[in-house]
């Protein structure tokens, strides 16, 4: 089951269809940051008819907020947020061509049921490795909502930046797959 | 009577604040390593093997293990023979402490004004602060940064006496079952039994201080501990809930008396990222 594949984004359908679950993946090219605060404003842009701050179709999203950066450094530690906050916000995202998400943590049904109608993954890199993560990111600028800090949305470049397919295109679901395996009650 | 200025308070908060949110504790890293001897799972065993990398990176760069660096909670023992001199509360200092060590320590800020407003409030302050008056004439105060990922998935409870020990038991299992892979396992458990409501949770929060592998000194629930870390174990949620046999590397209950009709018993979840420190005045 564990195969390590390399990819670059903007990532196509047909690199999201050849992901499963448990796939060790190495991201690398461009990634944008958003958490809470940030979607709330992009599902408002999108009701709008407004233009995003960022390319979505092909995009991956990373939910982080990162610490700050000390001099000389690129940023700082940067590990995965709770996933399920961003729930309500992430199909409308994902409609518009968003292609993978970041985070940790379960999705919901309507996120999976948007994952496989429009071709999207749901990767899951480790929390609380936060200061490891941070070594993958080789640049970071921020690009829409500095007044939110660490809620901005930055533009990271992200080199073998390691990740597991968490919830495939097809709805293969490593929680519950996973914890069928090793469940013993 | 001794008396302890509080600008020496806000210096000692403001280095506890930093330090702990850089230096993972020898327990937590020594159950981790037994952990990744004993996991199962593959991607459960590359898990554990990138937080134990994780803690090497953020103690030799100095950085923050993880970037919720918390919502700062202390515990503070007063000694009845300590007088506090400077400006302002006990509080204020310890805000003080705060907002110096989130800032010169490049710590998040991860505390808004106003819960529904929600405007940070850009310094990490204001603390939320445990006072206990003690015996003797020394001033404890034990830092703990608390991230949100975990403390969202805790729970409180008013069992019915009947319910009893089956009962915390059936509470504890279905927390962790329904937190599954948000809160960061694996997890430390803190359990709080007994009380009234807002003291179990009290207690829960209280118990995660502890030095893990320590057990509680009553043998019932010593053994409480030891059987529940196995059950919590055996639900299969694994590192970051992808599947293991590690879902939590221990469970601390703590207990207080209670009322003829009530059984209260809180859980506090903890991430694996558990910081906390103590300096004594």
């Amino acid at each position: 089951m564990s195969k390590s594949i390399l990819l670059t984004t903007p990532l196509s359908d047909r690199d999201v269809e050849n992901l499963r679950i448990g796939d060790q993946v190495s991201l690398n090219g461009v990634i944008y940051t958003a958490r809470d605060a940030a979607h709330k404003r992009l599902v408002e842009l999108i009701a709008a008819g407004e233009k995003l701050p960022f390319e979505v179709d092909g995009a991956v999203i990373y939910y982080v907020g990162p610490t700050p950066a000390k001099a000389g450094e690129v940023i700082g530690s940067a590990g995965p947020t709770t996933s399920y906050r961003m729930d309500s916000y992430a199909p409308q995202l994902i409609e518009l061509g968003l292609k993978g998400m970041i985070g940790k943590g379960n999705r919901g049904g309507n996120v999976l049921e948007a994952m496989q109608r429009h071709k999207a993954v749901y990767f899951t890199a480790t929390g609380g490795a936060a200061a490891l993560i941070s070594r993958w990111i080789t640049s970071c600028e921020v690009i829409a909502y500095e007044d939110l800090g660490a809620e901005a949305i930055h533009r990271l470049e992200v080199k073998d930046f390691q990740v597991v397919v968490a919830n495939d295109c097809h709805g293969g679901d490593l929680f519950r797959e996973g914890i069928d395996r090793y469940r013993k009650d | 009577m001794k008396t302890i200025d509080l600008g020496l308070v806000s210096r000692q908060v403001s280095i506890l604040c930093t330090q702990a949110n850089q230096n993972l504790g020898e327990d937590v890293a020594g159950a981790l390593r037994r952990a990744l001897a004993r996991e199962k799972s593959p991607t459960g065993r590359r898990i554990l093997e990138q937080i134990l990398e994780n803690a090497d990176i953020a103690r030799n760069k100095q950085v923050p293990l993880c970037q919720d660096t918390g919502y700062a909670v202390f515990f503070v023992e007063l000694g009845r023979d300590v007088a506090l001199r400077g400006e302002g509360t006990l509080q204020d200092a310890i805000d003080r402490g705060v907002a110096e060590g989130y800032t010169s320590g490049f710590l998040r800020k991860s505390i808004v004004r106003d819960p529904l407003s929600r405007v940070n409030t850009g310094d990490n302050t204001p603390a939320v602060v445990h006072l206990t008056q003690m015996p003797g004439d020394k001033l404890k105060i034990t830092f703990t940064a608390k991230g949100g990922g975990s403390e969202n998935m805790s729970r409180q409870a008013m069992l019915k006496p009947a319910d009893g020990v089956e009962g915390v038991k059936q509470f504890v299992i279905d927390a962790v079952r329904r937190a599954g892979a948000n809160p960061c396992p694996p997890v430390i458990i803190g359990v709080g039994i007994g009380g009234t409501f807002e003291k179990s949770a009290w207690l829960a929060k209280k118990s995660l201080l502890r030095e893990l592998g320590s057990r509680h000194p009553d043998k019932f629930y010593a053994d409480l501990e030891e059987e529940l870390l196995e059950l919590v174990n055996r639900t299969g949620v694994g590192p970051q809930g992808l599947g293991g046999t590690t879902t939590a590397l221990d469970v601390l209950i703590e207990v207080y008396p209670c009322h003829i009709a009530s059984l209260p018993v809180a859980l506090n979840m903890q991430c694996h990222s558990a910081r906390h420190q103590s300096i004594t005045l």
